[in-house]
C-alpha cells in the first residue's frame, strides 16, 4: 500500500475580498489598485489621533450580498472589533474588523468534480474588515529575511475586505481549487468584487493538516500563506500534504506554524514566527455604533442576487442536456453562460454549441492569451450560424474547423468566409463520384484487401477522396459511395 | 483571579510600553484592583442583560459610498522621520 493511502487530508481555507466600492471602508479616499503610492490617504486612514472612522453602507451592502449568496445567516445584530498587533502595515497599532459578532455565519456552498460528483463545504462565517497598507521591502541580496528596511504606501489601508472562513471539510487540493473558483465565481457574479489574485484584491490562506484514516483527532495543523494564483493554490497543499506525510512516515513532529509558499522553489518555507504575535487582545470598537439589520434590508439584497454560477449550471443541465462538468466550466463566469446561451439557443444545437465553446473557443482564447470571451471576435450568432452550416451540411466538420480559425482572427461572419474562400461542402454526387473512382482506380491494391475483408483500408480511401476534393466533399456520402462501389 | 507582574510585563510588550521596575509593581498593584471590582460586578445576575458593546444609544451610522478628496502626500511626508521613492520607510521588521 502506497504511504499516502494510509492519510487523509483535511484542508480549511481562509479567502480575503477586496471589495469593489468606490471609497475605503472608513473614509472617503479612493479605493483603488495600482496609484502612486501614497496618494490615497487621509488623517483617517493613516490613523492620526483625532479622526473618526465612519463606515461605508457600501460594504455593508455588498457583505450582506456576499453573505446571502453563499447560504449564510445575516445577523440582526453586528460590531465591529479593534484587533491588536504591531506592524508598519498598519497606522493605527490595531485593524478594525468582526470578532464574535460577524456579519454573516453558517454558509455553505457545492463544489462540482470532474468526475461529475459534487460537495457541499460549509462556511462557518463572514466578516468584513479594513485592508492594511502595502510593505516593500527592501533588499540587498534580493531575499526578504535579508531587508534592511521597508518602504510603506497607504492607499491599500482601509480598503474594504470581507474574510470568508470555510469549514475544514476539504480533504483533496482539487477540491481546495474548487471552493476557491466557486467563492470567485459567485462574487462576481453578484459583482461584489473582481476577484484579481494576481492584483491581491482576492487573497487565500490555506490550513492544512493530515491524519491516519479513521483517526478521530486532526493532525497538527500548518497555515499556508503567499499563495498568488489558483493554480498555486493547488500546488501549495499538494505539496505541503507530501511534505506532512513524509514527516509523519519519519515520525517528525508536525510543527505549529506558518509557511510560506514559494512559486519559483515550487515549495513552502517555515516563516520565523512573531513572538506573541497571536495574542490580539480584541475589545468592541468603541468609535462604530452597532449594525442593525433589519428583514427588509435583507429582502431587498436577496431580490438583487441573480440567478448563481450552480443554479445556472443545473438549468443548462436540464434545459440543454449537457453533462454537469461542462455545464460547470461554462457557467464559470457569466459572460461564458451568456455566450453559450445564445449560441445555443440561435444554432438549435447546445450539445454542438458547448463543444465547440468548451472545446475549440476556450482552446484558442487560452493560445492568443485572452482572458475574457468578450475579448473574443466571435460573436454568438456567428458561431450559432456556422453551426448551422454545419448542420445543414453547407460544410463538412473538418471545414469548419478553418472556417472557425478565421472567425476568430477576423470576426468575419461564417457564410461570408465559406462563400470567399470557396469552402462549401460537395454534396453532388456526380463531383463526388468521379473523386471516388479516381482514388479507387489508383488505390486497387488496397480495394483488393478490403473486398478480402481488411476494412481498414476503407477509411484510408475516405482521406484520400477529401484529399482531391480539398477536404470539401460530404464525408458521408463518400463512405457510402465507396462502399456501393467497392461493393 | 490576581495579575501577576509578569502579566504586566507582558501586556507591556505587547503595547511596546517600557515600564521601570517601580512602575511594573503600581500597574500589578492597579490592574489587581480593577479586576478585583470587576469580579465583583459578575457576581450579579445579568442574565436577561443583553451585554453593552456600545454605550451611547445610537446603531447604522453610515456614510455613502462617495469620494472625497484625500491630503496632499508631500504634507504627510514633511512629518515622517524618512521617504523614499513615495514611501514611508521604516526599519525592517519581519
Amino acid at each position: 500500500m502506497n504511504a499516502a493511502d494510509k492519510y487523509e487530508t483535511v484542508i480549511g481555507l481562509e479567502v480575503h475580498v477586496e471589495l469593489n466600492t468606490k471609497t475605503k471602508i472608513f473614509c472617503g479616499c479612493k479605493n483603488e489598485f495600482g496609484a502612486e503610492p501614497n496618494t490615497y490617504i487621509c488623517p483617517n486612514c493613516l490613523g492620526l489621533p483625532g479622526s473618526l472612522p465612519v463606515f461605508n453602507e457600501g460594504v455593508l451592502y455588498r457583505a450582506v450580498k456576499a453573505g446571502l449568496a453563499l447560504g449564510c445567516t445575516i445577523a440582526d445584530k453586528s460590531k465591529f472589533d479593534r484587533k491588536n498587533y504591531y506592524y508598519p502595515d498598519l497606522p493605527k497599532a490595531y485593524q478594525i474588523s468582526q470578532y464574535d459578532m460577524p456579519i454573516a455565519v453558517n454558509g455553505a456552498l457545492e463544489i462540482v468534480k470532474k468526475d461529475g460528483t459534487r460537495k457541499k463545504i460549509g462556511i462557518t462565517r463572514l466578516h468584513m474588515e479594513e485592508d492594511a497598507g502595502k510593505l516593500l521591502h527592501l533588499t540587498k541580496s534580493g531575499q526578504i529575511g535579508d531587508a534592511e528596511e521597508s518602504l510603506v504606501d497607504y492607499n491599500r489601508g482601509g480598503v474594504p475586505l470581507i474574510e470568508i472562513v470555510s469549514e475544514p471539510e476539504m480533504k483533496t487540493p482539487e477540491e481546495a481549487y474548487l471552493y476557491l473558483t466557486s467563492i470567485k465565481s459567485i462574487l462576481e457574479y453578484i459583482d461584489v468584487s473582481d476577484c484579481n489574485m494576481e492584483e491581491g484584491s482576492l487573497r487565500c490562506d490555506a490550513n492544512v493538516s493530515v491524519m491516519e484514516k479513521g483517526a478521530k483527532q486532526f493532525g497538527t495543523k500548518v497555515e499556508i500563506k503567499n499563495m498568488n494564483s489558483f493554480k498555486n493554490v493547488q500546488k501549495a497543499i499538494e505539496y505541503e500534504v507530501e511534505r506532512q506525510i513524509k514527516a509523519v512516515e519519519e515520525k517528525e513532529a508536525i510543527i505549529q506554524e506558518t509557511r510560506l509558499w514559494n512559486p519559483e522553489k515550487n515549495r513552502t518555507f517555515a516563516m520565523r514566527s512573531k513572538e506573541g504575535s497571536n495574542d490580539y487582545r480584541y475589545f468592541p470598537e468603541p468609535d462604530i455604533p452597532p449594525i442593525v439589520i433589519s428583514e427588509e434590508y435583507r429582502q431587498k439584497i436577496k431580490k438583487e442576487i441573480p440567478e448563481l454560477p450552480m443554479q445556472k449550471t443545473e438549468r443548462f443541465v436540464k434545459e440543454y442536456a449537457i453533462p454537469e462538468y461542462d455545464a460547470g466550466v461554462l457557467t464559470a463566469d457569466q459572460a461564458t453562460a451568456a455566450y453559450f446561451e445564445k449560441t445555443a439557443k440561435m444554432s438549435g444545437e447546445p450539445k454542438l454549441a458547448s463543444n465547440w465553446i468548451m472545446g475549440d473557443l476556450l482552446a484558442r482564447m487560452n493560445a492568443a492569451g485572452l482572458q475574457k470571451i468578450s475579448e473574443v471576435k466571435i460573436l454568438p450568432e456567428d458561431l450559432a450560424k456556422m453551426i448551422g452550416l454545419i448542420k445543414n451540411a453547407t460544410i463538412s466538420g473538418k471545414i469548419a474547423k478553418t472556417v472557425f480559425e478565421e472567425m476568430f482572427n477576423t470576426g468575419d461572419a461564417p457564410d461570408k468566409i465559406v462563400k470567399e474562400k470557396g469552402l462549401v461542402q460537395i454534396t453532388d454526387t456526380g463531383a463526388i463520384e468521379s473523386a471516388v473512382d479516381t482514388v479507387i482506380a489508383a488505390n486497387s491494391k488496397v480495394v483488393e484487401e478490403i473486398k478480402g475483408g481488411k476494412a481498414a483500408g476503407l477509411g484510408f480511401l475516405v482521406g484520400q477522396v477529401m484529399k482531391q476534393t480539398g477536404g470539401k466533399a460530404n464525408p458521408q456520402m463518400v463512405n457510402e459511395l465507396l462502399r456501393k462501389k467497392i461493393g | 483571579m490576581a495579575i501577576t507582574r509578569k502579566d504586566v510585563e507582558y501586556i507591556a510588550h505587547l503595547s511596546r510600553l517600557e515600564i521601570t521596575e517601580a512602575e511594573a509593581d503600581e500597574y500589578t498593584k492597579q490592574l489587581s484592583d480593577i479586576l478585583e471590582h470587576v469580579n465583583r460586578l459578575s457576581k450579579l445576575n445579568t442574565d436577561n442583560v443583553e451585554p453593552t458593546y456600545y454605550v451611547m444609544d445610537m446603531k447604522n451610522v453610515f456614510r455613502k459610498d462617495e469620494v472625497e478628496p484625500s491630503v496632499d502626500r508631500q504634507k504627510v511626508f514633511k512629518a515622517a522621520p524618512s521617504i523614499e521613492n513615495n514611501g514611508f520607510k521604516v526599519p525592517k521588521i519581519i
